[in-house]
This record gives C-alpha cells, structure tokens and sequence, in this order.
C-alpha cells in the first residue's frame, strides 16, 4: 500500500485499516499509549477519517455504499477503543489503590481530649434515676441564711454543728470574726429542701401535688484536706412530701437508688440514728456490692459487709411546719448522701486529694460519661 | 466514746455465749454503731510469779538494779546455776530476772511475763543477757501492760510484808498461773458511737437496757439499789440561778453526802483500775477512782470534795464579771457569768468558787491523799449551759459530755449510794444518814399520742399492744384510753413528743422488718432548661477538648492583685469568711478564673506541657445586705421575712470559664502543632454563647486578667453583660508563673441560660434555591472590628444576606500604614427564586455604599 488516499469504496482497503487500528489498540498498554492510538485512528488525518471525508463527492449510488462501509469501520474502532479504555482505566485504578495505602495504624492528628469531672457526672446520674420518676431537681444558693440552713431545720440555737469550728460564717459588715451575719456556706443541701418545700407549698395545699424532689451540690464543712476529708464537697439529698408517706416508702425509694446505682442485686438496711430534721431517723447502708459480706479483708467495706452510704430519716414536723406545711395531713421522707464517698467506694478511689486537686488526669480516666 | 469491757455490760444484762462481735451486732441494730472491739494487747505466757530472793546490785552509771529469782511454777527452770553467765550458785527451782523497780521483796507475788510474750506496743518479749545476767522475763508494770498509768513500781498482787499492794488473797495465787485470766486482760471491750440525743448510753447501764431491748435479754438496773439514809439538813446548799439560760436553771438538782474516816491511802480495787483503763480513764486514787466507776457504770458524773476544805453554804450560781477558778487540770480559768459554778463560802457566802458546775472540780477542794472526810456531790445540770461552757473553755470532759445530752434526772441519789458504798467497801469510813437533796426537777408532762400513729409514720401495722408494749420496755408509763398518755422515763429528756416516740417503737420492731415500697410521684418535666443547657455547656466544653476540674472557691486578697484587678472594679466587692479554713485565704471567689489558675499550676507542676481546663460554678459578690434575719423556726416565715433572707445573700452567680496553655493540636509525626491562641478562647465562648442558644455580641474593650489589645467583651442584644475571652494579659502569666500567652475565657451562664427559657424556635423553610456568592476586600482603618465590619455588611445586604464570612485579614505596605485590609465573603439566596444579576449587583452596591459610609471603607 502506498501513501495514496484510502478510497471510501475500497472494502478491502478499509478492512485493513481497521485491522491495523485494531491492532494498535492491542499493544497500547497505557492510557498516554491509547490517547496517541486514538489520534493516529480517529484523528483528522487518520486514514480512515480522510476516506470519510470523500464520501460528500461520490454519487448517490456509491454514497450510500461507502457510507455503511465507512459506518462499520469507525465504528469497530471506535467500540474497541473504548473497550480498551475500559480496560486501562480499572487497571489504573486499581493501581492508585494500592499504590495510596498508609500505615492506618500512625497516630491520628491529635487535639487534647477532655472529659467531666467524674463527681459532676456522678451527680447528674443519680439526679437522673429520680428525675426517671417523675421527681425534680431543686438547687439553691450555696451562701445561705443561717436560718435555712439550720432554724428551719429543727437544729437548736446550741447545736454543736452551729459552732464555728464546724461550719463556715461570712463574716459580718463590721469585719467581727463572728457568726452574727446570720450567713453561712451551706453546711449541707439540706436548706434546699426548705426552699424547695417553700416553693411548692402552695401545688401542694391546693392542688394535692406532692412534692418530690433531690437537691444536688456543693456544701462546706471546715475540715482540713486530706485523704478522707475535704472542705468543699457535694451531696444529694432527696425530699418527698405527700399524704400517706412512711418509712416503707423511705426504703423503697432507697432500694430503687441501690439498684440504679449498684445493680439489680444490691441490698441496703437502716439503722436507727440521730439528725435533728428527721424522727425517726436511720444510717442507711448499702450491702458491699464488691464482696457482698463474704470477704473479712475486703477493702471496700473494711470486711464489715455494709458500706455506710447516707442518713435519712421522715422529716421531722418541726421542718414541715418551718416550711408551713401541716404535719397531720401531709407525712414526709429525706435522705442523703456525700457524692465524694460515693465516688469512692463505687469507683475505688483512695484518695480525697484526687478530686480536688484539679489535675486533669483524675478527670481524664472517667471520660464523659460514668 | 464509750467502751464496754464485755464483764462489766454481762453484770446487767445477760450476755450468754455472745461475742464482742454479737453484742456489737445486737447494739447497732437499735441505734448505737460500732466505732470498733477492743483486746488488751497483750499475748502470754504472762503469769503469776512469786519472788524468791532479790539481790541489789550497784551498777557503774549509778542505778541499781535487782537480781531476782522468780517461782514461775511449771515455766521454772531446774534448780542449778541458771542459764550463762553462771555466777557459781545453786539457785532453786525458778527463773532469773533483772529488775529495775524497788517497791517489792522477796515473797511478795508479782506479774511476770515470759519470753515469747507479747506487751501491748507491741513489745515482743526475749530472754537477754543483761547487767551480767541472763534476765529470762520481766516483772511487769501496770503501765507496761497497759493497765494503768503507774511506772514507778511493778505490780505487787501481795506483800509478803505488809507493804503497798493491790490486795490479792495470796491463798488464792499460785505461781506459774495464767495473769492474763487473773488481770482480766483477756476481756475485749467494745467501742460505740453513742448519738446526741442518747445520753444515757454514756453508760453500762444504757448500753445493757438497748443491748435487752435487742435481744430480749433480762436487764438488772445497776442503779436499782435499796437507798439508805434520809434526805434532810446534810451539808447546806443553796441553788441561786439568777440567770437562767432559755428558761432553763443551770441546776436543778443538787444532791450532797457525807463520808467521814476514809483512809485514803487504800488503793482501788485491781477490777476498778482495770475497768477505767479498758474505758479509757486513768485510775488516780480510790475516791475518785469510785466516782469515775460510777460514773461509768450508770452515767451520772459525781464530785468528791474534801470536805475539811469546804465551807457552808455551797451556793450555786452563775459565775460573777471577772471572776477566776483554778480548775482540777491546775489551769487558771476566766468565768464567764454565763458559767454556772458553784461556790462554797469561804470568804463570805457564795464568794468562793469552787468548781465549773458540771464540767470541772476546782483544784483548791478537791479530794488528795490524805482526806479522810468526803463530801460527794451528784447534780443534775441543765445541758445548753453546759455545752455553752465547754464549748468557751474549750473543756470537754467526761462530765460535760454527759451533762450536755442528758443525764437521768432520777439517779443522784442512787448514784451516791453507790458510790458512797464502793468508797466504804474498799476504804472504809461512816456515811452520814441525812444527806441533802434540793431538787427542784420539774414533772414531765404526759405525751398524749394515738396509738395507731406509729403505723402511720413507720409503715408497719404495729398492734396497739406492740405500741405500748415497746414504750414499757424503753422505761415509758402508758396509760391507755382512746389515746395513749406517755409518761417518757426520766433518762429520756430527748422523747418530747408523738414522733420521738415513734422512733422507739420503730427501731424496737426493727428497720430490717420494713417493707420497701416506692412511692409514686406526680409525673414530672424533667429537668429544667437551665439544668439542660449546664450539662449541654459542660459536656460541649469536655468535648473540644477541655478537661473539666473543680476548685475550692476561696481565694488570698492577693489573688486579685496578681490578676491586676483595678481597685475600684466590682469584683473586689468579696465575701469575706470569719473563720476561713487558711486564714490566708478568708474570700469568696468573684470569677472563677480566679481559682482556675491554681489548677492550670498544678498540672503544668506535675509535668503537664498543654493543659486546657474548665470549670462550670459559682462565684460570689458581696452585694447583698449581708445581715440576714433569723425568723421564728416553728412557723412558716411570712413572705417580708422571705425576701428579708433572700435580700441579705451575696450574688452567686453560675459561670463557665476556662484556661488553655500549650498546643491545641499536638505536634505529631504529620504536624508541628499548633499552640492555643485567643481564636481558641474566643471560639469555647462563643460554644458557651451557642450551646445556650443565644447570639452575643463581640466588642473590644480591655479587661483585667486579659491582654488589653486581645480581649473580647460579650453582651446580649439588649446590652447585657455576659462575659470575656481572649489571651491572658503577659504580666498576669508571668506574676501567677502560667505558661506565656495562655488563653481564658469566662461566662455568666445565668443571664445566657434566661435569654433562651421559655423560647420556642420558629423554624424558616429552607431555602432550596441556588446561593450567589460575592467578595469583597474592604480598606478601612486598624481600628475598625472584623465585627462591625460584618454588622454592617448583614444590614445593608438586607434579607437576601445568608451569610458573612471574613476570610482575609491584611495589614502591610500595600494598604498603607493605620490601615488593614478585611475579605469578606457574602453568601446570598432568595426564598423562592434563582437571584438575578441585577440583584446580586444591588446588594452589592448597598454594601459598598454602607461600608464606606459608616465606617469610612474603601474597596480594594
């Protein structure tokens, strides 16, 4: 074959350039390669394309004859062509797959991970187990009236917890180092449920709505620091009021505490004992949920078997009256207890100092959420 | 508190087999915790020894020592030299020991312990070759088996020549026998906690009446002894409260008795002296000794008085302005005239005080070896006067500890005649037949209480039999009508009415009986908004990346001079403590940026190198009235007293602050890092400001403890003040030793949490139309804000304006200098259709327009 032009009626001619284009396809081994192979075939001067262009000048007859000729042909080349491109492309891609792995195991870009205080979220799951129901959650200030924090509650003017080696005083305009401000860092949550009864008195004398509520947070003693003792410390109290309540409720609501808290399996018991706000009143422990009594040298419950976890008691008529509300008609339970024991004995922590302190990998080891 | 020696508790109520732990079991169950069980210490063989001869020895440091041979019956040695170093004699058969002490001799029986024993200490105890001897033992001491507080001399059992002794039946002491069986060393004592309004559980008595109540053992009354003698004209006294404490007389029974021909040379009984140490007293001397015992054994405090120091009338009184006493403890005290003190009339009548009633004797009467004519006092103290005193002398003692929760009433007399009985039993002597009583104790009156209403409280269906039953059992008088009449017993001043009683009758039945039943409350909302969006604040603060801690609130007056605190700015307006817990620290934090510095220091101290944290509380500035009343507590404060109380509390304030030093993004193997900058402070604000569903306002104005060019103010719309973020100010790192260019923001949670309660969000479609997006370079003056750039362009861009975003900031020669350039991008859409060019070019010229006009830029 010379470098004449290809006729578009040479069938022979035309069978040939496609086997050549075919041919080319074949050996293109990248997509670079078939790219050139599609130029030299398809392009303007490919020699199949120059043919095309004669078919405009032939007659009628010999038009539609080298039309359908020159139809089969380029289309032959053209579906080989995307055929093989087909081809190359997957095979690159599976290339780039392979040739883009890392080692997924590198450490991740790294920003500093937070987390809550494990005695915020410790509070936050025993508020919930109450709020579950139905009861609510009721706060107060944490400087208080003295009268809140004990007159209301049924504490004499001469109860030793009112001496000011116990509880902390503000100190009173004249800069007297006395208690005669009547303010106080709250000693306990306790004047929250006064407020708390305060508040709902009237829900509870006119529409028979009893009063359910815990009071979460934080609470000031003067002890010093150190590994059993801290000077600020939280607490949940709780506080039912409502015709009819007894000490079996006061249990009941205990043992649904214990389970939440504790599992299904724990047990608590009362012991008689002494709060000047609730008559009568108990110790309430909970059974150790670590050896449940079988181990004399257990750690978490000194091989005693019980774990003293609160106090409580039914609220004492005085503090209902403090509150205006009618001992004869209404009856009422309270109970609470230090979160910071609770976090101790339910999560082994030996150490007071731990959560004070502010270091952050205390925090860190609890993460967001108990 | 109290400790119960297991013989002494059996010898009122029937113990049977029961153990230390059995009886603490049994007592916890009616109220009185175990605070812990008791044994001697000391571990055998400890034995009776009799003292065969004693060598004095003379030694080069001046002592002299004595080489004794002891029988110790069938722990001797074979008759012989004894063990090495052998001084050549034939010793019979015995043990040879070196000992110190010289108040015995040969034939006297003493206490020898062996070796292989142990001392309480503890002290193992080995043979040992001392001053040239073998000393194969020790002759013991009352102190070194803890038994008493004599070291001077060992324990002699008995004299073989008459001398002092503990007066042993040397017929019944056989060398070699079991000391720790004869000493009682054996018994355990158990310890309990004894709650305020038990005071008579200070006692064996009230230990075994709860220790019956239990377990149903019968109790025999210690103090249910046959009295003798009449009450009449015994020593005078004269009770003269001129000033009573809340109604109450300071004393309001004073019995007093005479003992003449005491001799007081006679020790205590060894059983006496014992019981005291396992109680935790020391035995002094057979008076006092006997009045302590009682003290012990029923739980009224009595007072020996030597009764040749004291002169009629005894008057009791309150302490007169100035006046002094020097107590038993040979301290010199100042009386305040609300001590009551009684006095005798030496010097005139009533002039002379002579001990702080209840609390403390006075040194100048009291009891000493050689009184031989006692006047023993039991009174009956009125317990706020006493709590008040030993609370201002700082004098607890064991009196006082009674006195304050309660002593019976009924038992003086009882008291003295036991006691009065133990002096003659062991130091002979005549009691006197007419003694004094002045008893002014006021009946009680019957508590009137329907006998179902302990079901109605405890929960359990307690027959009306069981009710009374268990107030007999507790020492009540009941007489049964409609209703119950309850006379409480005289050791129970804390049963004052219906509900006291409830509690016996509840902890008799026992607690482990109550049923457990939960209550059903009214279905509730949940919690609060304010509580919701505190933990939302919290937890979004936690999760990027901030740890949460919790600092003690009190700060040193020097904390806000280090945070550069201005002298007039309202966060030095603190609460100030009257007994703060350091006295370095007496303040109430105002921010809690204030506290958060500590944490960052300690992290950084224990090796921290990037360190955020946060905090979520209160803080506390004083703008109350600070002086709260204190309403009637037995009724409901009216409502002028309530906003009285609330008016007279500090603002408290909850916030949301925290510190951020180091690196945000870590330096790693793919990056270098990237330390905190202000955009970090400013960006956890603004999660604050957005987790509360409020949009806040950004200005610039300086604000100690920041850097003063880098800190943002936030308010509300309507002008509200929220809070501040940004770098902390260069000297503050450096004064307080943070890391350099540690970043802080704070926020007040309380309004944030108030501008979203009670909203409820109306929802906009949203827009599904295409977005146009314009940019604009603006020059404008350094001291024009990126955020009222963006003010500007939101109006004018008017409600096509979806969003504004800066994304360029530049200052340099290009824009001139006092000048910057700000990039803003400016997304806009229409609702319902595709924006026309004109429009998008109407936007555009009004945001040109504005921006050169209000703030005075021009375009690039």
């Amino acid at each position: 074959m010379t470098d004449s032009v290809l006729s578009p009626l040479d069938a022979d001619g035309v069978a040939a350039a496609v086997a050549k284009a075919a041919s080319a396809i074949g050996v293109a081994t990248t997509l670079d390669d078939l790219k050139d192979v599609r130029i030299a075939h398809t392009g303007d001067k490919a020699a199949l394309s120059l043919a095309n262009r004669q078919i405009g000048g032939l007659s009628p007859a010999d038009k539609a004859v080298a039309g359908k000729l020159m139809g089969q042909a380029r289309g032959a080349v053209t579906a080989a062509l995307e055929a093989r491109q087909a081809e190359l492309e997957a095979e690159r891609d599976a290339r780039v797959l392979v040739e883009e792995a890392v080692d997924i195991t590198l450490p991740a870009t790294r920003g500093l991970s937070g987390a809550r205080h494990p005695l915020e979220t410790l509070q936050e799951a025993m508020c919930d187990v109450f709020v579950a129901m139905g009861w609510e959650v009721a706060e107060g200030p944490e400087v208080e009236a003295e009268w809140y924090n004990f007159d209301a509650l049924n504490f004499d003017p001469d109860h030793p917890a009112r001496a000011m080696q116990d509880t902390f005083f503000v100190e009173p305009a004249s800069g007297a180092k006395t208690a005669e401000s009547g303010l106080l860092l709250r000693t306990h949550t306790s004047p929250v449920q006064v407020r708390a009864a305060l508040e709902r008195r009237d829900a509870l004398v006119n529409d028979g709505r009893g009063i359910y509520v815990v009071c979460p947070g934080k609470t000031f003693r003067t002890d010093e620091l150190d590994a059993t003792h801290t000077p600020v410390f939280h607490q949940i109290e709780g506080l039912a009021i409502d015709r009819g309540l007894t000490m079996a409720h006061l249990k009941g609501t205990l043992d649904h505490l214990a389970r939440a808290m504790f599992g299904a399996d724990a047990v608590t018991r009362l012991r008689p004992s002494y709060f000047p706000f609730t008559e009568p009143s108990a110790e309430m422990d909970l059974r150790c949920f670590v050896c449940g009594g079988e181990d004399a040298g257990c750690r978490t419950c000194s091989g005693t078997g019980w774990i003293e976890w609160g106090g409580c008691g039914m609220t004492h008529p005085n503090v209902l009256r403090a509150a205006g509300i009618d001992p004869d008609e209404y009856t009422a339970f309270a109970f609470g207890m230090g979160i910071e024991r609770t976090l101790m004995f339910r999560h082994g922590v030996k150490d007071m100092r731990d959560m004070v302190e502010g270091d952050v990998r205390f925090s860190q080891q609890f993460g967001m959420e108990l | 508190m109290p400790k119960l020696p297991m013989t002494w508790l059996a010898e009122s109520v029937a113990l049977g087999s029961a153990t230390p732990e059995d009886v603490a079991a049994a007592l916890v169950r009616v109220g009185l915790e175990e605070e812990g069980i008791h044994r001697s210490g000391v571990e055998g063989p400890l034995v009776v020894g009799r003292v065969l001869s004693v060598v004095p020895e003379k030694q080069s440091n001046g002592k002299t020592i004595n080489y004794c041979r002891v029988d110790v019956g069938e722990h001797n040695d074979p008759a012989g030299p004894g063990h090495a170093p052998d001084d050549g004699i034939e010793y019979p058969t015995s043990r040879g020991i070196v000992c110190g002490a010289h108040n015995f001799a040969a034939g006297d029986f003493v206490v020898v312990v062996l070796p292989g024993a142990t001392l309480p200490g503890p002290f193992p105890i080995s043979g040992r070759k001392t001053y040239g001897h073998w000393s194969d033992g020790m002759i013991c001491s009352s102190k070194e088996l803890a038994l008493g507080d004599d070291h001077d001399g060992i324990m002699v059992l008995h004299s073989a020549g008459g001398g002092e002794d503990l007066g042993y039946d040397p017929a019944a002491l056989t060398p070699g026998q079991d000391a720790i069986e004869l000493l009682g060393l054996g018994e355990q004592t158990v310890e309990i906690t004894v709650t305020p309004d038990r005071g008579y559980c200070f006692s064996i008595r009230g230990a075994a009446r709860e220790y019956s109540h239990a377990t149903g053992q019968p109790f025999t009354d210690p103090a249910g002894l046959t009295l003798t003698g009449k009450t009449g004209n015994g020593f005078a006294v004269e009770l003269a409260d001129g000033a009573p404490i809340r109604g109450n007389d300071g004393c309001d029974r004073f019995v007093a008795r005479i003992l003449r021909g005491f001799d007081p040379t006679r020790p205590s009984p060894a059983f006496m002296q014992r019981r005291l140490t396992q109680s935790g007293m020391r035995p002094i001397s057979l008076a006092v000794d006997v009045t302590n015992y009682v003290m012990l054994e029923l739980g009224h405090p009595l007072h020996a008085y030597d009764l040749a120091k004291v002169t009629a009338p005894i008057v009791v009184r309150r302490a007169w302005a100035g006046e002094t006493l020097i107590t038993l403890d040979d301290q010199k005290r100042k009386l305040d005239p609300e001590d009551i003190v009684v006095t005798d009339s030496v010097g005139g009548h009533g002039k002379r005080a002579i001990g702080m009633g209840g609390v403390m004797g006075g040194l100048d009467t009291e009891v000493s070896e050689t009184t031989t004519d006692i006047l023993l006092e039991a009174a009956h103290w009125d317990p706020i006067t006493i709590a008040r005193t030993a609370r201002r002398h700082k004098l607890g003692s064991e009196a006082s500890r009674r006195y304050e929760r309660g002593v019976d009433t009924a038992l003086a007399p009882a008291a003295i005649e036991r006691a009065l009985s133990l002096m003659v039993e062991y130091g002979g002597g005549t009691i006197e037949d007419v003694y004094t009583d002045v008893n002014n104790v006021a009946a009680r009156e019957p508590i009137v209480m329907s006998a179902d209403f302990p079901a109605r409280i405890v929960g359990i269906e307690f027959g009306e039999g069981e009710v009374v039953e268990s107030l007999r059992a507790i020492g009540c008088e009941v007489s049964v009508t409609t209703e119950l009449k309850v006379t409480p017993p005289t050791w129970r001043p804390d049963l004052r009415e219906p509900i006291d009683l409830v509690e016996e009758v509840g902890r008799l039945h026992g607690y482990d009986q109550l049923p457990s039943v939960l209550p059903v409350a009214p279905p509730g909302r949940g919690l609060t908004h304010p509580q919701k969006v505190r933990r939302s604040v919290a937890r979004a603060l936690a999760e990027s990346g901030l740890t949460e801690v919790l600092t003690y609130p009190f700060i040193a007056p020097a904390r806000l001079d280090e945070l550069g605190i201005p002298a007039d700015d309202p966060r030095r307006l603190t609460v100030a403590l009257a007994n703060p817990i350091a006295a370095d620290q007496p303040l109430m934090r105002t921010s809690l940026i204030e506290t958060l510095v500590d944490a960052v220091k300690v992290n950084v101290g224990r090796g921290a190198q990037d360190v955020a944290i946060f905090e979520v509380g209160r803080a506390y500035k004083a703008d109350g009235s600070g002086a709260a009343p204190r309403p009637d507590a037995f009724k409901p404060p009216t409502e002028v007293e309530l906003k009285e109380l609330d008016a007279a509390l500090p603002a408290q304030p909850r916030r949301a602050a925290g510190i951020m030093a180091g690196h945000r993004v870590l330096p790693g193997w793919n990056a270098k890092g990237e330390p905190f900058e202000w955009t970090d402070a400013v960006a956890a604000a603004l999660t604050v400001a957005r987790v509360a569903g409020v949009e806040v306002e950004a200005s610039a104005e300086p604000h100690m403890p920041w850097h003063p060019g880098r800190c943002a103010t936030y308010r509300l719309a309507d002008g509200t003040f929220v809070g501040h973020a940004g770098e902390l100010h260069p000297k503050v790192c450096e004064t307080l030793g943070l890391p350099k260019r540690a970043v802080a923001f704070e926020m007040v949670l309380d309004p944030l949490i108030a501008a979203s309660e009670d909203r409820i969000v109306v929802a906009t479609p949203v827009a599904a139309q295409p977005l146009a997006k314009e940019d604009f370079a603006f020059v404008v003056d350094a001291s024009v804000t990126a955020a009222s750039l963006v003010a500007v362009v939101r109006k004018a861009g008017g409600d096509l304006v979806e969003d504004v975003r800066v994304f360029d900031v530049y200052a340099g020669e290009q824009v001139g200098a006092g000048k910057k350039s700000l990039a803003v991008n400016v997304r806009m859409r229409a609702e319902d259709h595709t924006l026309e060019p004109d429009e998008v070019l109407g936007v555009r010229n009004a945001i040109v327009a504005a921006a050169a006009q209000e703030l005075g830029a021009q375009l690039r």
